[in-house]
């Protein structure tokens, strides 16, 4: 069954009332000159990327180097001095309602899952179809069970998050994220917190997702996805976006000496 | 032996600690939903609450509990006007539980903010990037895992508070314990001794259950990560 089966209806009807701009020819996400300073720290260095629908990039680079603050501006997580990002062409909202609508359609997983310590498994998947979208709690619980069956943790429903393990808290995060059927997914180290046992039944998940026609923005250093599952690959260092090309141009043909460099040390280990 | 007894027939001495019980009970009510509150505002994405909140919390952690007491009847009362009943007990009663709440939501707020402090960031942001509000992720996700952790604290807030309630005597409510105890003092000074272990069993009685069920229920409720 498709991971995505719930968002086919919302996208064919936002694309039917989309105005003159069909949603081919313009970028789903679009960040031109961004800049970002934490106080003196210049973080993020006239970022400009483009992410097409059913795009999936992913990004990599030495730690420190902006990938976090990157994608957390693309939820407006973290905000920017200048530049603009565009989602589905519209500007980010500033605060309130409307900011919160964006979030809503912007998915997001975490490194550290972030799962509601609160909340059973199932709750945390409902919570925000309930409270945002105003879904019935009966609809939403169809959801829910449904998208945790898609992602394998259907039996763990009635549990608190800290009695899975880091798998199947990431897969869960990553079932409460497309509950509220977002336009695009974040992913910021999905697996790097995980123990290695657990990392691919993860990245099966987003293979998965990715193969379905979700568009995806994935900071990671998983090369096997990177090379199945990537459209593009986007290198960073420094708050600069270096290179940009598919993934066989970069991992095999790497153009600056501070991707080789990284290159070198991520594929000796 | 006789003489002892003797006193418990001559004062109502059960009824003192009644009425501190209710002064807590009152107290603790309207000191948690203003402490929710101070709280929230401490939290909120505005800062001009913040900053109320704050200097809230800082007067009146630093203001001694008699000097609030005294305002509250010299001040609020004879200046101001406050007046809950006509009935001068019950008036003064009130006017005890404004005081001893205005009081103790700063230290419910503060037990609160420790609660908090154990709450990662990245539950708020987990919330915020799924599209909740401030009011609905504190409401559903940072409240809810903030009290657990903070049962303790508001435990110790709550001794505190039934303690202070003896303090309602500065606020002429002469039918509270320490009003009593110093009454029968006055009037049976050779059993000054009994009297004072009346009323130190009594509280002693009253804390220790206290005590032990906030500590119970602070291992139960806190929440595994
Ligand atoms: N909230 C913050 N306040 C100040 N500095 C920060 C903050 N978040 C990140 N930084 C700094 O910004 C830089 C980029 O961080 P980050 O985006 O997390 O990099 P990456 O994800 O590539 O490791 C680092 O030097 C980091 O220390
Ligand atoms: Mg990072």
């Amino acid at each position: 069954m498709s991971l995505l089966e719930h968002m086919d209806t919302g996208q064919a009807s936002a694309g039917k009332t989309s105005a003159v701009p069909t949603e081919n020819d313009r970028p789903l996400v679009e960040l031109s000159h961004v800049e970002k300073h934490f106080g003196k720290l210049h973080v993020l260095k006239d970022i400009n990327l483009k992410v097409n629908k059913g795009e999936v990039l992913v990004v990599v680079g030495p730690s420190g180097s902006g990938k976090s603050t990157m994608c957390r501006t693309i939820n407006r997580l973290e905000t920017i001095d200048s530049g603009t990002i565009r989602i589905d062409g519209q500007p980010l909202p500033q605060e309130g309602k409307e900011l919160a609508n964006l979030r809503a359609e912007v998915g997001m997983v975490f490194q550290q899952f972030n799962l509601f310590a609160n909340k059973t498994i199932l709750e945390n998947v409902t919570l925000a179809p309930v409270k945002v979208r105003h879904m019935s709690k009966k609809d939403a619980d169809d959801l829910g069970m449904d998208l945790l069956a898609r992602v394998g943790v259907e039996s763990q429903a009635a549990k608190m998050p800290s009695q899975l393990s880091g798998g199947q808290q990431q897969r869960v995060a990553i079932a409460r994220a497309l509950a509220m059927q977002p336009k695009i997914m974040l992913f910021d180290e999905p697996t790097s917190a995980l123990d290695p046992e657990m990392v691919n039944e993860v990245l099966d998940v987003m293979m998965k997702l990715a193969s379905e026609g979700m568009t995806m923005i994935c900071v990671t250093h998983e090369m096997g996805f990177a090379r199945k599952a990537a459209d593009h690959v986007v290198f960073m260092a420094d708050g600069r976006i270096l290179e940009k090309g598919t993934p066989e141009q970069f991992f095999d043909h790497p153009q600056t000496d501070r991707a080789k460099d990284f290159l070198s040390k991520i594929l000796t280990h | 032996m006789s003489e002892f007894l003797q006193l418990f027939t001559q004062y109502n001495i059960i009824g003192a600690f009644w009425v501190n019980i209710q002064l807590t009970l009152w107290s603790a009510l309207f000191s948690l939903i203003l402490g929710v509150l101070l709280l929230m505002m401490r939290i909120s994405p505005i800062s001009s609450l913040r900053g109320l909140a704050g200097a809230y919390v800082e007067f009146f952690k630093n203001m001694p509990l008699t000097i609030i007491m005294v305002f509250m009847v010299l001040g609020a009362y004879a200046q101001l006007k406050l007046t809950f009943s006509d009935k001068f007990v019950v008036n003064f009663f009130w006017l005890a539980v404004t005081g001893l709440s205005l009081y103790t939501a700063a230290f419910v707020c503060e037990s609160l903010r420790s609660g908090m402090n154990t709450v990662p960031l990245g539950q708020a942001e987990a919330a915020r990037a799924l599209g909740l509000g401030f009011f609905q992720s504190a409401t559903e996700v940072i409240l809810p895992q903030a009290f657990r952790g903070s049962v303790a604290p508001l435990g110790n807030t709550l001794i505190a508070l039934l303690k202070n309630s003896t303090v309602a005597a500065a606020a002429s409510v002469a039918t509270e314990t320490s009003s009593l105890m110093s009454t029968m003092i006055e009037f049976h000074a050779n059993s000054i001794v009994g009297i004072f272990l009346i009323f130190a069993l009594g509280y002693i009685i009253l804390i220790i259950p206290i005590g032990l069920l906030t500590t119970a229920l602070s291992n139960k409720l806190a929440v595994r990560r």
